[in-house]
């Protein structure tokens, strides 16, 4: 049987860690105690060493899932001749308030079945492999304690409604067959700490269940968007929000490692981590959609990560704000469809990229907002990053899109030194921030301008490009807008868009980030398609705006989860899975496309 | 007895025990977090009962001291070895007696014959505390005797 491709899989977590379950109900990756710990279960990275946990029917068949409406519980539905069953997959999650009234797991994921028809066969298969794969653990039976896993200090338990034995091959087993009515579930913990809390199963089980739907919900319901993408953009709230690690307010640009860019070639990255690239788009959706606390959260954790290195800003970090771990090549693993290298760790943090200070400085610009002053800290950051791109905004870099062969002179870096400068004298103007040298930095934004305006441009594809010299077309133009560097309808950003159009749109709601991923066989970066939605809106081009969004959200998998890229040919699902970015993507075209709509019915009921 | 030679260095060693089992949980020895532990007989609170957990640890390290206080005056001297001697016996018995009595104990820790209930959810700690990490017992004899010979060496018998 061939393995679940990309799209085939959900997402569940607590803001700590998230797990992938397919829909042939395996998780097959699971990394606790954080995000970017080493893996319990990585099968989605090697089937037959990577480990797993299955809950399926012994029968062939037909397979729904969904989400319990605005929660991160997935519902999975399995139906056959002899009947149907429906399994629930969640990590439990309440309000610290409650936490403390009842002993709490340091981790834990429930999986719950239920026989809604008929009578079931189901096969259970409990194979955790530690450390990505590399070793079986010794699996104690511990009676009524249920099945524990002791690796160093921390420990695994397993507890079950039901009779688990070992397989020789390793790992535990059940066959159980379910009447309608009848229900099981399983409970499998991590600690760190001791003792550990060692939950209870029946009506507990319902009493979280119940909990962890009730605090989703509460905070799905904090949304302030009412337009007509609801759903797109609650899935895509629901889905930042379990990538955000609750603690430091971090959040990861997805939960996996190596899920391939292109199959069977080398594109495969370790995402467990923060980008900056990513801190004023996050605001922007946060913020955009009413979540105010979790913005001040993520600009707390952004302050918090950058203060060892300010001036100088390293392009990711790990949920605490330190550098991650070198990148190292697990061999051991064949990877997702023999796509290797497995990488862990992410070289792209020694990287050059200037683009990050505009991307901080704005996220920071629209934190505050028109009135509201930064504190001490903040205005430090502030003058900082805007003293460091008033000096160093004309070198090469590795730019957004992070390659690896060359430094150049990238369009993209230039634009956002241009917004840094821009919002650190805005800022100045509302006299929200002192101290910067308000000369200087006006003199070297008129500089990024002119360089812009002569060296960004081709007169020869009359288009925008990638980098000075070069006449390679990159969606990042798309963002001119969006950042209020040129106005959606100005001559060049409409020539720009076209050439985009006749160059990196294969068909409609799919865009390629520039012409050199067409050489590299990748697939279309899903986000640049939501750049286009917003230049489209910002364009007022309002229909096809619609429905070039339409034709994107297409794109998602049957739970509107969307991952970093799509193959043009298939439709289907590449790379890191779900993707921070693209769901950062959705909910900014939304809120573009609203804003959008609301400037033209004024209009026209003005005129 | 020395009082202000007890309050000090009871206090002292205490400080230490509680660092080096603290250390030991950070160095990879043993899961056990004894103000956790210590502190769950009085709330499900994780925070709250780490930090009733320290207050009843001190005032533990303040009251065995006094056992330990007890053998010095009766033997007339106090020496480190003598005082980690104690530490040694005292660990032994916590290890092998005390731990494994605690779910008789602790309202909140998980009978190993019944299994966890909705208040009993707490994994319990096992011969020699083994459930809570293979070198649990490294770090408390290691603890206990460092704590008896601080009391040994610097009580002042009067």
């Amino acid at each position: 049987m061939a393995p679940p491709r990309i799209q085939d899989y959900a997402i569940i977590g607590n803001g700590r860690s998230a797990a992938l379950i397919s829909n042939r109900g395996s998780i097959d990756w699971l990394c606790w105690p954080r995000f970017d710990s080493a893996a319990i279960f990585a099968g989605i990275l090697d089937p037959k060493i990577g480990g797993h946990w299955s809950i399926r029917p012994a029968q062939d068949s037909r397979t729904a899932r969904r989400y319990i409406e605005n929660t991160n519980v997935l519902e999975t539905e399995f139906a056959n001749s002899s009947g149907k069953i429906l399994l629930t997959d969640f990590m439990p999650v309440t309000s610290e308030e409650k936490k403390q009234t009842m002993l709490w797991p340091e981790h834990e994921l429930i999986r719950q079945v239920k026989c809604e028809q008929g009578q079931a066969q189901l096969f259970v298969d409990f194979n955790p492999r530690l450390n990505y794969g590399r070793s079986a653990p010794t699996i104690k039976d511990a009676g009524k304690l249920g099945w524990r896993i002791d690796v160093g200090t921390s420990v695994f338990t397993l507890r079950g409604e039901t009779v688990l034995t070992r397989r020789e091959s390793g790992g535990l087993s059940a066959n159980v067959t379910l009447n309608a009515g009848e229900t099981i579930a399983f409970s499998l913990t991590f600690s760190a700490e001791g003792p550990a809390v060692i939950p209870p199963l029946g009506d507990s089980i319902r009493q979280k269940l119940r909990l962890t739907i009730d605090w989703w919900r509460r905070w799905a319901e904090k949304s302030t968007y009412d337009g007509p993408y609801q759903r797109h953009v609650i899935r895509s709230a629901l889905v930042l929000k379990l990538l955000s690690y609750a603690p430091s307010g971090a959040i990861v640009a997805a939960p996996t490692t190596s899920l391939p860019e292109s199959i069977g070639a080398e594109l495969n990255w370790d995402y467990r981590f923060a980008w900056l690239r990513d801190a004023a788009f996050t605001v922007h959706a946060l913020f955009g959609l009413g979540y105010e606390e979790d913005a001040r959260a993520f600009v707390d954790w952004l302050l918090h990560a950058t203060r060892l290195t300010r001036p100088k800003l390293r392009v990711l970090y790990d949920v605490f704000g330190e550098s991650p771990p070198d990148e190292q090549v697990l061999q051991h693993l064949n990877g997702y469809a023999n796509s290797r290298p497995v990488r862990i760790g992410n070289a792209a943090s020694e990287q050059l990229q200037l683009d990050l200070y505009g991307e901080v400085i704005d996220a920071v610009y629209r934190l505050l907002g028109e009135s509201e002053k930064p504190d001490r800290e903040m205005q430090k950051m502030l003058r900082q990053c805007a003293t460091y791109v008033s000096e160093h905004w004309r070198e090469p870099d590795n730019g957004m899109w992070e390659y690896r062969d060359k430094r150049r002179n990238y369009t993209h870096s230039r634009l956002m030194s241009w917004v840094a400068l821009d919002r650190v004298l805005k800022l100045h103007a509302r006299g929200q921030l002192r101290g910067i040298d308000r000369e200087k930095c006006k003199e070297e934004l008129a500089q990024v301008r002119k360089e812009m305006d002569e060296q960004a441009w081709s007169s020869n594809l009359q288009s925008y490009v990638q980098a000075s010299g070069e006449e390679v077309i990159d969606a990042g133009a798309l963002l001119f807008a969006y950042h209020g560097f040129e106005d959606a309808r100005s001559q060049r950003l409409e020539q720009t868009h076209q050439r985009i159009r006749e160059r990196l749109v294969p068909r409609r709601g799919l865009v390629y980030r520039d012409e050199r991923s067409l050489k590299k066989r990748e697939g279309a970066f899903a986000l640049c398609s939501f750049w286009e939605v917003d230049f489209l809106a910002r364009a007022g081009r309002i229909g096809e705006a619609r429905e070039t969004f339409d034709a994107a959200l297409g794109y998602a998998n049957e739970v509107g989860l969307f991952s970093e890229e799509i193959d043009p040919e298939t439709g289907e699902a590449l790379g890191n899975f779900p993707q921070a970015f693209t769901h950062l993507g959705v909910i900014n075209a939304a809120l573009s496309l609203r804003d959008s709509e609301k400037r033209k019915d004024k209009l026209d009921t003005e005129s | 007895m020395n009082c202000s030679s007890w309050l000090l260095w009871g206090f002292a060693s205490t400080v230490v025990l509680t660092s080096i089992l603290a250390g030991s949980q950070g160095l990879g020895l043993t899961r056990m977090n004894v103000p956790y532990l210590l502190g769950t007989m009085f709330t499900p609170n994780r925070d709250r009962a780490k930090l009733i957990g320290i207050f009843l640890h001190f005032a533990n390290g303040w009251i065995f001291s006094l056992i330990y206080i007890a053998a010095f005056q009766v033997i007339g001297r106090s020496t480190w070895w003598f005082g980690a001697l104690i530490g040694f016996m005292q660990a032994f018995f916590v290890l092998a007696v005390a731990l494994p009595a605690l779910p008789a104990l602790h309202p909140r820790i998980a009978n190993e014959q019944y299994g966890p209930t909705v208040v009993r959810q707490l994994e319990p700690p096992g011969f020699l505390g083994l459930h809570y990490g293979i070198r649990t017992p490294i770090s408390v004899v290691i603890a206990h005797v460092i704590f008896g010979a601080i009391l040994g060496a610097f009580y002042t018998i009067k």
